[in-house]
């Protein structure tokens, strides 16, 4: 199935070990972060001929903006969890909750399935996004405990999971366009729908602004193979 | 291993670089249904796929049909206490344009109508020359890569798990119809998954290249 393999005297190369795979950045060469095309190592910094894209071997300033979107998530995410994220009005009664009242309410009713995907997409999915950008952010350059692999499908995973905490943003807006039924019943959005948008939103490009080949570096340096053997001076 | 070095722009075209781990590899090109996948993080490089062009085309027209359609179509019909409201994708989309939430509004109306709609006619710009065997159109380039930058953020499918959810809150507070732009959403997303699973971007951009007199 690889049909893609190393240049080296002509032997393919098993799925599941790569030694003797090297960086392009190893052997001189630089791809095109947009379009994939193949450069030398000089061209860094110029114009990628293909699509225009500026030529960068890697992302200096990646982790700087991975931290500046992650703080401003995170700064969007306390409110988005404290302050009331939809407003019902009822004959008898108004009552106003927040994400995790909200899922609360759910259970109540016995609808637990749905109260999962709301607590998973909305807490669960968050916190834990936080924990691996950071974590992704920090092991690079660094001894970092779990593999490359991990940490590539770790990264993956992230970018791949965070996108479906915007639906309870969905669902408030689907929920206060469809309930507006006069007196009888009325639901409208409150200000966490935003700030919990907006924390979405900035998680996602966090993750986007990581620099994945960052991860591959500390793990397979040919220039310097001593990595394994740290103590030796 | 590194030929044409002091050339001004030399591309090195018979490589191919893994964008996720940068691992350098000689390219090959794979046959109909085969893929090419990276050795060290299996990210897939190319994976061609027998007439994909024109597939893309019509599942992109068929997906402008339908969001057009799920726009203004209800989605959503609920009634209590002699009280009726059904709602359309526009509804859903304006539930926060009063107030200081109308931010969301756009918000929401970019990632679940706009974006999609978007992607849609950058494929057709894209596409539709080189199906009819034509040079790329002017700025091509622009427009896939905008195509390719807005992918995570196209959520129709995710906005149509929401309507679910929805429809089991609000369950409770009166009875819920599902209307027929609901079931057009959830061809939607299928259509949309078929079509980025059918996308070859390494194919594409060497289309392109090609094609460019
Ligand atoms: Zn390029
Ligand atoms: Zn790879």
């Amino acid at each position: 199935m690889p049909l893609v393999r190393l240049d080296r005297a002509g032997e393919t190369q098993g799925m599941s070990d790569h030694p003797d795979i090297r960086s392009a950045r190893d052997c001189g060469l630089l791809a095109c972060t947009r379009c994939g095309a193949v450069w030398s190592m000089q061209d860094e910094g110029a114009k990628c001929d293909r699509c225009s894209h500026v030529l960068q071997s890697r992302d200096t300033k990646s982790l700087q903006r991975v931290w500046a979107w992650w703080v401003a998530a995170l700064m969007a995410y306390i409110p988005a969890n404290l302050e009331p994220m939809l407003r019902t009005r009822t004959l008898v009664a108004e009552t106003e909750s927040t994400i995790v009242e909200g899922a609360f309410e759910l259970i109540h009713h016995g609808d637990i399935p749905v109260a999962l995907i709301i607590l998973i997409a909305s807490v669960g999915i968050p916190v834990a996004k936080f924990g691996a950008i950071a974590y992704l952010a920090l092991s690079v350059n660094r001894q970092a405990r779990l593999s490359a692999h991990r940490r590539q499908h770790l990264y993956e995973l992230v970018e791949y999971i965070g996108r479906w905490s915007m639906i309870d943003v969905f669902v408030v807006a689907i929920l206060s366009a469809l309930v507006q039924l006069n007196v009888a019943a009325q639901i409208s959005p409150g200000p966490a729908a935003l700030t919990f948008a907006l924390s979405v939103i900035f998680t996602m490009l966090s993750a986007q602004s990581f620099d994945s080949r960052m991860i591959w570096d500390s793990d397979t340096a040919p220039d310097a193979p001593v990595t394994k053997e740290t103590h030796r001076e | 291993m590194v030929k044409d070095f002091g050339m001004p722009h030399p591309q090195h075209s018979g490589y191919i670089v893994c964008p996720h781990c940068d691992a350098l590899f000689v390219q090959k090109q794979p046959q109909f249904g085969e893929r090419a996948v990276c050795t060290r993080c299996r990210t897939v490089l190319i994976a061609p796929r027998r007439n994909a062009f024109i597939r893309i085309l019509a599942l992109s027209v068929t997906n402008l049909i339908l969001v057009i359609a799920a726009l203004f179509l209800p989605f959503l019909q609920i009634s209590r206490a002699g009280f009726h409201n059904e709602t359309s994708v526009m509804d859903a989309v304006l539930a926060f344009s009063d107030g200081p939430l109308f931010v969301l509004s756009l918000a929401v109306g970019a990632l679940i109508v706009l974006v999609p709609m978007m992607r849609m006619v950058l494929t057709l710009y894209v596409l539709a020359p080189m199906v009819m065997g034509r040079p790329p159109a002017p700025g091509a380039t622009r427009a896939f890569r905008l195509f390719e930058a807005l992918k995570p953020w196209s959520m129709a499918e995710i906005f149509v798990l929401g309507c679910g959810v929805a429809l089991v809150k609000v369950s409770a507070l009166a009875q819920v119809h599902l209307g027929s732009a609901f079931w057009m959403m959830g061809v939607l997303v299928i259509v949309v998954l078929l079509q980025d699973n059918m996308m070859c971007r390494w194919s594409v951009w060497t289309a392109l290249e090609k094609r460019k007199a």
